[in-house]
């Protein structure tokens, strides 16, 4: 019952913003210290995870390879999956960024009688993580409007896109339909898959369930909350702490800072949690490095030159008798040998 | 310790309570000790052979003696928690992959099945995301805000002896093949995780046999077999004499002589024991058959590694043995011959533990005049690279009738396929020698290939159950091609797999012969002056 634990902590926190932002003067707390605060733990945790990953060196050039290496002039080799030079390793890391390539070659595995065991392609993890990151970035993308004014033209491109069925008034934004769906999905496979069940962990399902409050507070907010929602109020609000001069306007509901309270505490949460996968995918040695280990020599900081292999002076030192018998020439005959003893 | 037989393994692999075949446990795996009995566990390494390695220079093997996983008392030395800590902490700065996986890690599941070890046993331990929660849960509770905090509610738990044995119990089921490190979102590494589990172990006198032993034996005497110099030679030899029998060729290959133009070094398995035996009359009769200049040598016997499934140390220390005797005899470059975790090594460890090798020159075949630039820092070649090679340039005088008794499928290794990109050279061979041969179902070759099952020393015949399980995905697959096109043999380029996938073959496919690709190169060489009797089944034929 894992996830019954993130659906507790989540609903903590909605009680907590709920409540807490309608004690007079809280507001200020709620609206304006929590997010700055929230923000200082992301970026600087954020930066010290990095720091930290960084801080280790890569001893080894250990990338996997997943295709035919650069070789012989008539041996085709797989420049994506197996890259040698920089530029493929860059292309190599673009698709598994920005469309998952690894998880595209997800497949089952069953065993049937027999036994026989079967493997067939299975691309469902992939599209609900697609479906789940891209629709989050696009709302992320979309909220810059709350920082910018005046609204920039792509940013009003990339809403005009995202509410292109115009559905309803306000026009529904598909990402948002997206996100949740994605979260949906994602949580629903971590329980019906048994092995991704088994392995699941509390620090799997709270992010799952924390971004599905963000989305639907934002959503509530939005379409069905929205009289109590003073939008300008809000916008200035962003635009106050973006340029360090919040001010906070009274009017503001309290879905807001039920929104703005769980966004800030997964800014918060980010670092240190799985979540900082998304700085760890740029720095994974087994993706990102060339395969030329035998072509450029790949130096290893803390190399320990002291190991030396055990000498062919000591091996022949043991052997020499049998070798001097068995015709297998050495360094120091056995009559050398013999006048310095 | 008996093997089950096939009917009653086939079955349990099916049908077995495990979370492969549909059972989920009850229980949290944390709840779940380990529990060793005969059969599920490799022999833990004598004492006299730590003491060895411990004495060496540059090594660490400490706190030798006698134990025994069955036991309760592993007898771990005084402080041992605080070492396995302190030597985690260590690896943590000096691995970035090991701090990216221990971080990364968001628990999708895409690796779960993809581990021959959890096809085979359906234990979920076996699943590679849980392998390395095994040591993940360590890191969170001693290296994490969050385990620190939070404990157990964020999947962290204490280093416990309990935890000990089961890193020992599943660091030792997993062969390091990186198959899950393919499918991983975040190129997640096991082969990374078991071998820092590997060197924890060391740290407090936990190892195997099987693996510490050939270590010793090639410290010493050059090669994992303990072969000593002359027995060595003695080997050779009898494979010339064998050759001479059956092709009247008579070859004279040289051992450590000075000024050669090649230092050639293959795995000793391949002058120690069928099936390798027939891949090394294989090497003799191609350098014969293009002149080269060539040497072997006895105190550089060996291509494989077992240090790399100890620790870093062990792996540089027998390595060294590759450059320091290309110096000493002065040749111009190496080749070498098959071998899958030799080529792991050489191909992405060696330049860079025991190089430059800058008194070698940048390898060009004297035959064909080609510059093999991919090896140009390491000077090192695979013989497949160079044999493709003499073929694309018509040197080799090939026909493939000669292997008319061959049906062949090709096995990739795990290290040539996912820790080299050497998958195309030996295809390309087999196209030139077989005048036909077919692919096993393509979720199962190239960088998807499945491993032998007893990778990394756990070739030991103590655990054959288990090799067995593990090896199912591969030799199923190789039943399928047997099913459908009637193969008689599979070929790799890989000695370990020469010798596993034998027992493998034996036990799952009996009848489905084992072979190296050098082995039916050697088999349709039309050799200069041969007094070739009628051979049947190749260089195997019985004269």
């Amino acid at each position: 019952m894992k996830y019954a634990f993130s659906f507790l902590a989540v609903i903590a926190l909605i009680l907590i913003a709920g409540l807490g932002s309608q004690i007079p003067g809280m507001q200020y707390f709620f609206g304006v210290a929590i997010p700055y605060l929230a923000i200082m733990l992301f970026v600087g945790g954020f930066v010290y995870r990095v720091m930290q990953w960084a801080k280790s060196p890569v001893p080894f050039s250990i990338p996997t390879t997943c295709g035919q290496g650069a070789s012989l002039d008539f041996i085709k080799q797989d420049k994506l999956d197996c890259p040698s030079k920089t530029s493929e390793v860059v292309a190599r890391m673009f698709l598994e960024i920005f469309l998952f390539r690894s998880l595209f070659r997800n497949t089952k595995s069953e065993i049937h009688g027999g036994p026989k065991v079967t493997y067939e392609s299975s691309k469902w993890l992939w599209l609900f993580a697609l479906l789940f990151h891209y629709s989050f970035l696009l709302i992320v993308i979309r909220h810059m409007r709350l920082f910018i004014d005046p609204i920039p033209f792509w940013l009003s491109a990339i809403e005009g896109v995202d509410s292109m069925l115009q559905i309803g008034a306000p026009t529904l934004y598909l990402s948002s339909l997206a996100l949740l769906g994605g979260l949906v999905l994602l949580f629903g496979r971590r329980l019906v898959n048994a092995h991704v069940r088994y392995i699941s962990l509390n620090n799997d399902y709270f992010p799952l369930v924390l971004i599905f409050a963000i989305g639907l507070s934002g959503i509530l907010m939005r379409y069905f909350l929205r009289t109590n929602i003073d939008i300008i109020n809000i916008k200035n609000l962003a635009m106050g702490l973006v340029t360090f001069s919040p001010v906070i306007n009274v009017k503001i509901g309290a879905i807001f800072y039920i929104h703005l309270f769980l966004v800030s505490t997964l800014l918060a949460y980010f670092p240190f949690s799985k979540l900082m996968h998304m700085g760890g995918v740029f720095m994974s040695p087994t993706r990102n490095m060339a395969n030329d280990s035998r072509a450029k020599r790949h130096i290893n900081p803390w190399n320990d030159p002291t190991i030396k292999p055990h000498s062919y002076a000591g091996y022949e030192d043991e052997f020499r008798e049998f070798m001097v018998d068995a015709g297998i020439p050495v360094e120091k005959e056995l009559s050398a040998v013999q006048d310095e003893a | 310790m008996a093997v089950p037989k096939l009917e009653q393994l086939s079955k349990s692999v099916v049908q077995g309570p495990s979370l492969a075949t549909g059972a989920i446990p009850t229980k949290d795996w944390m709840d779940i000790p380990a529990i060793f009995k005969p059969g599920n566990y490799a022999y833990p390494a004598k004492k006299e052979k730590v003491e060895y390695l411990n004495s060496q220079q540059g090594l660490h093997f400490p706190n030798a003696r006698e134990w025994s996983p069955e036991d309760d008392d592993w007898k771990l030395p005084e402080g041992w928690k605080d070492i396995i800590l302190k030597g985690l902490k260590e690896r943590l700065d000096k691995f970035r992959s090991l701090k990216i996986f221990m971080d990364c890690c968001v628990r999708c599941g895409a690796c779960a099945d993809k581990c021959h070890f959890f096809l085979g046993t359906g234990d979920p331990k076996n699943m590679p995301v849980l392998r390395a929660e095994l040591l993940r849960s360590v890191y969170r509770n001693d290296f994490t805000l969050g385990g620190k905090l939070l404990g157990e509610m964020a999947g962290a738990r204490e280093m416990t002896v309990g935890v000990l044995k089961e890193w020992f119990m599943y660091s030792y089921q997993c062969t390091e093949c990186r198959r899950c490190s393919v499918f991983c979102p975040y190129g997640i590494d096991t082969a990374e995780v078991t071998m820092m589990l590997r060197e924890l172990l060391h740290l407090v006198g936990v190892g195997i046999n099987w693996i510490l032993e050939p270590a010793s034996n090639s410290n010493r005497t050059g090669n994992h077999m303990g072969l000593q110099p002359h027995t060595f030679k003695d080997n050779v030899d009898f494979l010339t004499d064998d050759i001479e029998s059956l092709t009247g060729i008579k070859i004279n290959p040289s051992f450590n002589r000075k000024g050669a133009e090649v230092l050639f070094i293959t795995p000793s398995a391949d002058v120690f024991a069928e099936p390798g035996l027939y891949t090394a009359m294989g090497y003799l009769l191609l350098f014969e058959h293009i002149g080269l200049d060539y040497t072997w040598s006895t105190y550089a016997s060996e291509g494989g590694n077992f240090g790399l499934f100890t620790n870093n140390e062990l792996m540089k220390k027998l390595n060294g043995k590759m450059y320091a005797e290309a110096k000493r005899l002065g040749v111009k470059y190496i080749i070498g011959g098959e071998c899958g975790h030799m080529w792991r090594v050489v191909h992405q460890y060696m330049d860079t533990m025991n190089g430059p090798a800058d008194f070698l020159e940048v390898p060009k075949s004297s035959v064909t005049g080609t510059t093999f630039n991919n090896a140009a820092s390491t000077k090192m070649v695979h013989i497949s690279e160079f044999t493709a090679d003499l073929i694309k340039n018509g040197k080799l005088k090939l026909d493939k009738s000669r292997n008319a008794h061959v049906k062949a499928t090709f096995h990739d290794s795990c290290n040539p396929a996912r820790a080299m990109g050497l998958i195309d050279e030996p295809r390309y061979i087999l196209d030139h020698v077989l005048d036909n041969w077919v692919e096993m179902p393509e979720n199962t070759i190239r960088e998807q290939t499945f491993c032998c099952g007893s990778g990394t020393g756990l070739n030991t015949d103590e655990i054959m159950e288990l090799r067995m399980r593990s090896g199912l995905p591969r030799a199923n697959a190789v039943k399928h091609v047997i099913d459908k096109h009637d193969v008689n043999t599979l070929s790799c380029v890989c000695a370990i797999d020469r010798a596993t996938l034998t027992s493998l073959m034996n036990y799952w496919n009996p009848g489905c012969n084992v072979c190296g690709v050098s082995e039916l190169v050697g088999n349709a060489l039309v050799m200069d002056g041969e007094n070739r009797q009628e051979l049947d089944e190749g260089l195997r034929t019985l004269v």
